[in-house]
């Protein structure tokens, strides 16, 4: 059943050397605060699987904790590339690592199939297309009535999920709403999930019916970080911190910067620096 | 500037702008695509469908999106699915008439590449990769790509087949099953290109105003093939730029402010 720890505690609790963890959230709401504190506390081995790996396994990456990254597009949307990870790809630096690389539509059917227990995705996806060639987990079956040739790839099943998320009610309940991404399929894929939030309310009583709720019996921990998606960003909190996506270019272009960088910005802070970091984003809502 | 009072780019805007209508429902991409499409929403196609792949359906955005994710795409959206279910339902579903799509390396049969440069395993420069657009360029009725001119980038053999256009040519998607167009519009800087109905190879079918065949040819990695009947584009119009350059410099500021320019 759901805990609401401090943030330390519950990413120590539920994140383990050589796991295989996803840091879910497309483009909106990224737990940058979880995977901060993971950086902190220093693990190693790490599987990590994102569709759009983004600043924090940039930053994971280049920090050397990872062995293997499974994901979809490693850029920095909108700006470039990514340039601690291009560095591990390229150069093997500061360790090489393994790369597993899908389509969006591969990753995002691997999740839906991961949450529903099964063990592949079907989809009609990758024709023609060259990852198929260099992917070893890109196959096909073929439909048993029509006798269409459709891919499949193994489905996405993280020891831990961790995801940012709007509100948890008392209970432990969580809310996410707007670009809801790929976040219910990621706690619903994950041995443990483990939700950083905005804030949390007393109860859910005047939400829409309809609304993304994560019940809290799906959910191990809940840490309340406010801010803790920046720079990516809460509908209906703050806005995306389009500025320091660009300013990450030029950051992670230089090895000696990023550790600058990392050791200022990451290691001598803490979850509660988050909330500073997203005041001048905050809308008049 | 040139004397003209465009820039090429702007010219490749404006020429993929006019090429969507009311009626279509875009895949969109970053970058010039998402331009484009938000140029004809705002001009000649108010009713046009814009989709991007956070899940956004119908969006308005005031401001072009840095990321395919910002809040304002959802905030003008007519609805916000999933991801799992913008890919299967939407795109997979056949919901989509025109997928838009950038490149950094695309060859004369409008296959594209952007995932790496060089060997796979071993890249000499590792690209973003694909995101939704191995999927976009097969299951979207239509393909239209953007892209500035350039030898690196337009080449003979590209290193990597991120998405597939028409393959080898002929009827290279018909053999893999593939039923929908594929890549049916190339919008550069200099001009507009066509695939031949036969071989599919992308044909010059309309240069921009002031551009030679051979600058077209020079910016080109493979021998470029020219219709007979050569159109000249038709210049941007007051409004048209006018809606490009507003948008351009609301983005501009928005992006540079810390965010303080969407916040205000």
């Amino acid at each position: 059943m759901v805990k609401f720890l401090p943030l330390k505690q519950a990413v120590a609790e539920n994140l383990n050397d050589g796991d295989s963890v996803a840091f879910e959230g497309f483009t909106h709401l990224i737990p940058t605060a979880a995977a901060h504190e993971a950086i902190r506390q220093g693990f190693r081995d790490l599987t990590l699987i994102r569709m759009t790996p983004d600043l924090i396994y940039d930053q994971m990456i280049g920090m050397g904790m990872a062995k293997k990254i499974v994901f979809s597009y490693v850029g920095n949307p909108g700006v470039g590339l990514l340039r601690r990870a291009r560095d591990a790809i390229e150069n093997g630096f500061p360790r090489p690592i393994e790369v597993e690389e899908h389509s969006h539509a591969g990753m995002a059917n691997a999740y839906e199939a991961g949450a529903a227990g099964l063990p592949c995705a079907v989809f009609r996806g990758y024709r023609g297309a060259g990852l198929a060639e260099v992917n070893p987990n890109i196959r096909s079956v073929t439909c048993p009535f029509t006798g269409e040739v459709l891919a499949a790839v193994p489905s996405i099943r993280p020891d831990v999920s961790f995801i940012h998320a709007q509100k948890a009610d008392r209970k432990g309940n969580v809310l996410v709403e707007g670009i809801i991404g790929i976040q219910k399929e990621a706690v619903l894929a994950a041995r443990r999930a483990m939700v950083t939030v905005e804030e949390v309310v007393d109860t859910f009583d005047d939400l829409h019916p309809n609304l993304t709720v994560l019940p809290r019996w799906t959910i191990a921990a809940i840490s309340v970080v406010p801010g803790g998606s920046h720079p990516s960003y809460a509908h209906g909190y703050y806005a995306r911190d389009n500025a320091a996506y660009l300013e990450w270019d030029e950051i992670a272009a230089n090895r000696e910067k990023f550790q600058a960088w990392m050791q200022a910005n990451v290691i001598e802070k803490s979850a509660d620096d988050f909330a500073a970091r997203v005041e001048h984003l905050r809308k008049a809502a | 500037m040139s004397e003209l009072g465009f820039t090429p780019n702007e010219m490749m805007t404006i020429a993929a702008s006019r090429a969507l209508t009311n009626d279509d429902v875009c895949f969109v991409g970053i970058g010039a695509p998402s331009a484009a499409c938000n140029v004809a929403r705002l001009t000649h196609a108010p009713d046009i469908t814009l989709i991007y792949e956070s899940g956004t359906i119908g969006t308005a955005p005031q401001v072009l999106p840095l990321s395919i994710g910002d809040g304002e795409l959802c905030e003008t959206a007519v609805t916000t699915v999933s991801v799992p279910e913008m890919f299967r339902y939407w795109l997979q579903g056949g919901r989509i008439s025109i997928g838009l799509l950038g490149a950094a390396q695309l060859d004369k049969f409008g296959n594209i590449n952007t995932t790496v440069i060089g060997d796979y395993h071993h890249p000499k420069t590792r690209l973003p990769g694909g995101g939704g657009a191995p999927e976009i360029a097969t299951s979207s009725k239509q393909v239209y790509i953007t892209m500035a001119q350039s030898k690196r980038g337009m080449v003979e053999k590209i290193d990597f087949f991120t998405s597939f256009g028409h393959g080898e040519g002929g009827d290279h998607r018909k053999r893999l099953g593939i039923d929908t167009a594929g890549p049916t519009l190339l919008i550069t800087d200099l001009a507009i290109w066509k695939p031949d109905p036969v071989t599919k190879e992308f044909t010059v079918v309309s240069l921009h105003p002031g551009v030679t065949c051979q600058q077209v040819q020079d910016s080109c990695g493979w021998v470029v093939k020219f219709a007979q009947a050569l159109d000249e584009t038709p210049a941007p119009s007051e409004l048209e730029l006018q809606t490009l350059r507003d948008l351009q410099a609301r983005t501009k500021a928005a992006h540079e402010g810390t965010g303080k320019g969407k916040a205000d």
